[in-house]
């Protein structure tokens, strides 16, 4: 029979199947942060039961972690008591636990697979829904929630019906200036934020064989915000290669059996999908958001679409360009912005600090403009040091702060005052997102760089050879 | 956490026709820094229902005594967004029990469903007949019957029925979590990790 690699992950991973109702899913690797974990340490006391497998869990702290001084006491007394609280669950349940100040530390999707805890053909959860991210290593990696989050410490499994599947194959070559994030941000324009819901997505074709581990990385996170439970893509020798020696992946005659389970992991020539698109990667441009979510997305130098376009309802339309304050129609280049954002789980490796720095070198940052880059992990932030790149920022007028989630979701001091402009490299612009009344503008570290040394939206590929 | 057992509810309800609602306005990501599960429906459309100094929006439907009940009746792709389940502690603690709309985001909706809320999702034009019924007429009352599995404006004798997996509505029906059944197959789940490749 002809499976896809979405089939041959899950249906190995099945303990069993209930009819007319979900299958029980055994989860490999259970990655665990602050926010989302703590009612679910509280569920198993009131069962007074305890992790089932901690080998299999790690913990991080990232979205409330401050990105200056961490080596100071956390100010914010509800985010230290939550930062305390994983500390002592994960004491309490023998659980590695990379805090603050930990060389280790970072964002959970980040530090997942720098430490190869991510690995081909796993079942990878967390309670965050860019969890997709890990699908580029050719893992089912998908968010839950803290009632699930509760399962799979306690029993390791989680119930749920398997997903449909779709595949997106994208051809062609990617142009001058044009990232894994424009194609991302390309493919949820086309789809709208909810056009892949109830599917799994497995990304094919050439510019995704052609994309590097960390781009691919970028692509899977997105996946959730076109609504797929998550997105992944076939492991090939770039995969391996990245994860070959990392601290938890197999080694000698480990690495070789897992080989011939991961050398296995491709979609059959004859598999079907319940739902395929083809997308060309010739015609992709660099991306910029308008709107107040990530499907409002257009080529940068494109402008603002007309509200009988939409097929969202134009109420939903002209609320969101409200909140903007933009109008139907208008250039989105020259558009002046407060903020640049270079950073989470979606663009802070160090392929995007490369990238930002391609454009920043020998020039200035704009006076108007705040920049909080704030890398990954601390190894991403390490990178950034040894690599030079921290001293081109530096030139230009740049500081990098720590590692964490940060402006993200602005759940710590990082937030972007009400009606402010920020272009950001993270994953959403709800309303309110990187704080209340903040305007966010999704991008690429290119863009993100363009505007930060003119401190307005500007096509990056005026400032690229 | 246990919840109420979900049989067969009628109530008015609160209409909220915008699209895409995603979790970050269900629930601010700055409310979540509890360690508990306690005080989330204070919280629920914090920066629709509030302004920057607390005082309430007056325009907002729920600080609009007009509109109330225990089902709330959102546009298309209600929940997109994070996975954050407080989300639906928020909606559960306010004193939801249902949320009517026309699609849900996936993760969503199964956190409504692990904690006792449930996701009723109608057709477009049932949506619409019950926005229009509830802005006509506030008093217009629901009838949500989980175990027939379908949803109905009594006031015009029209009803739709809903999908849930069998398992699920089970669960709802009975109170029953996901735990309780996994726990029950411990023995198989340790068996099967020993023969998982990584
Ligand atoms: S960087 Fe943003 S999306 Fe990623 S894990 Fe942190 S909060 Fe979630």
């Amino acid at each position: 029979m002809s499976n896809t690699l979405f089939d041959k992950v899950w249906d190995s991973h099945i303990v069993s199947k209930i009819n007319n109702g979900p299958d029980v899913l055994f989860i490999d690797r259970h990655m665990v942060h602050e926010v989302t974990s703590p009612v679910a340490f509280l569920g198993l006391k009131n069962r007074n039961i305890k992790v089932l497998f901690p080998e299999k869990t790690f913990a991080t702290a990232d979205h409330n972690t401050p990105t200056i001084n961490q080596h100071l006491p956390v100010k914010d007394p509800l985010s230290a008591n939550q930062l305390k609280a994983l500390e002592k669950n994960a004491n309490l349940h023998d659980i590695s636990y990379w805090g603050l100040g930990h060389e280790k530390n970072g964002i959970v999707h980040v530090v997942g697979p720098e430490y190869g805890i991510t690995q081909p053909g796993a079942t990878i959860v967390c309670g965050d829904s860019h969890t997709s991210t890990h699908g580029a290593f050719g893992a089912i990696a998908f968010g839950i929630g803290t009632s699930e989050v509760e399962m799979v410490l306690s029993t390791q499994c989680i119930m749920q019906p398997k997903p449909k599947k779709m595949r997106i194959t994208v051809d062609g070559k990617l142009s001058k200036g044009v990232t894994s994030k424009d194609v991302a941000l390309f493919i949820i324009s086309k789809l709208s934020t909810s056009g892949a819901t109830g599917y799994f997505v497995e990304y094919a074709g050439e510019v995704f064989t052609e994309m590097s581990i960390e781009g691919r990385m970028t692509v899977c996170n997105l996946s959730i915000e076109m609504g797929a439970r998550g997105g992944m893509i076939a492991p090939d020798k770039k995969t391996f290669d990245y994860i070959k020696n990392r601290e938890f992946t197999p080694k000698g005659k480990d690495w070789d059996k897992a080989m011939v389970y991961w050398s296995n992991l491709n979609t059959d020539e004859n598999a079907v999908f319940d739902k395929e698109l083809i997308f060309d990667g010739n015609s992709i441009q660099p991306m910029i958001t308008y709107g107040t979510n990530p499907g409002m997305g257009i080529s940068i130098s494109k402008g603002i679409p007309k509200a009988e376009n939409q097929d969202t309802g134009i109420n939903t339309y002209k609320k969101s360009l409200d909140y903007m304050n933009y109008s139907e129609g208008e250039s989105m280049i020259g558009k002046k912005i407060d903020f640049v954002f270079l950073g989470s789980c979606t663009n802070g490796r160090i392929e995007d600090f490369r990238e930002f720095a391609k454009i920043v070198k020998g020039r200035k940052k704009a006076s108007n403009v705040t920049a909080w880059l704030v890398p990954g992990s601390h190894k991403v932030e390490k990178a950034i040091k040894n690599e030079g790149i921290l001293k081109i920022l530096k030139q230009a007028g740049f500081k990098l702060r720590e590692p964490g989630c940060s402006a993200c979701l602005a759940m710590n001091d990082d937030k972007v005052p009400a009606g402010k402009y920020a272009v950001s490299t993270s994953n959403r612009n709800f309303e309110g997102r990187q704080g209340p009344g903040s305007r966010t503008l999704l991008a690429s570290p290119l863009v993100a760089a363009a505007a930060a040394i003119t401190g307005e939206i500007t096509d990056p590929r005026n400032y690229i050879k | 956490m246990g919840y109420e057992k979900f049989n067969k509810l009628k109530s008015t309800s609160v209409p909220l026709p915008i699209e895409n609602i995603d979790t970050d306005q269900i629930i601010p990501a700055r409310f979540l820094k509890a360690t508990e599960r306690i005080g989330f429906g204070d919280n629920l459309f914090r920066d629709w229902r509030y302004n920057p100094d607390n005082s309430p929006k007056k325009e907002f439907v729920l600080n609009n005594d007009t509109y109330n009940g225990k089902i709330l009746v959102g546009g298309k792709n209600f929940g997109s967004g994070s996975s954050r389940e407080h989300a639906a502690w928020a909606i559960y603690d306010y004193g939801f029990r249902c949320v009517i709309s026309s699609f849900f985001a996936d993760i969503f909706r199964g956190n409504c469903l692990n904690i006792g809320v449930l996701p009723v999702q109608v057709s477009p034009e049932f949506l619409d007949k019950i926005f229009n019924s509830v802005f006509e007429n506030p008093k217009t009352e629901l009838i949500v019957n989980l175990k027939n599995q379908n949803v109905s404006i009594p006031s015009l004798c029209i009803s739709e029925s809903f999908n849930i997996n069998k398992y699920k509505k089970e669960n709802m029906l009975n109170g029953y979590d996901d735990i309780d059944y996994l726990m029950n197959i411990k023995d198989s789940i340790i068996e099967f990790a020993k023969n998982t490749p990584l």
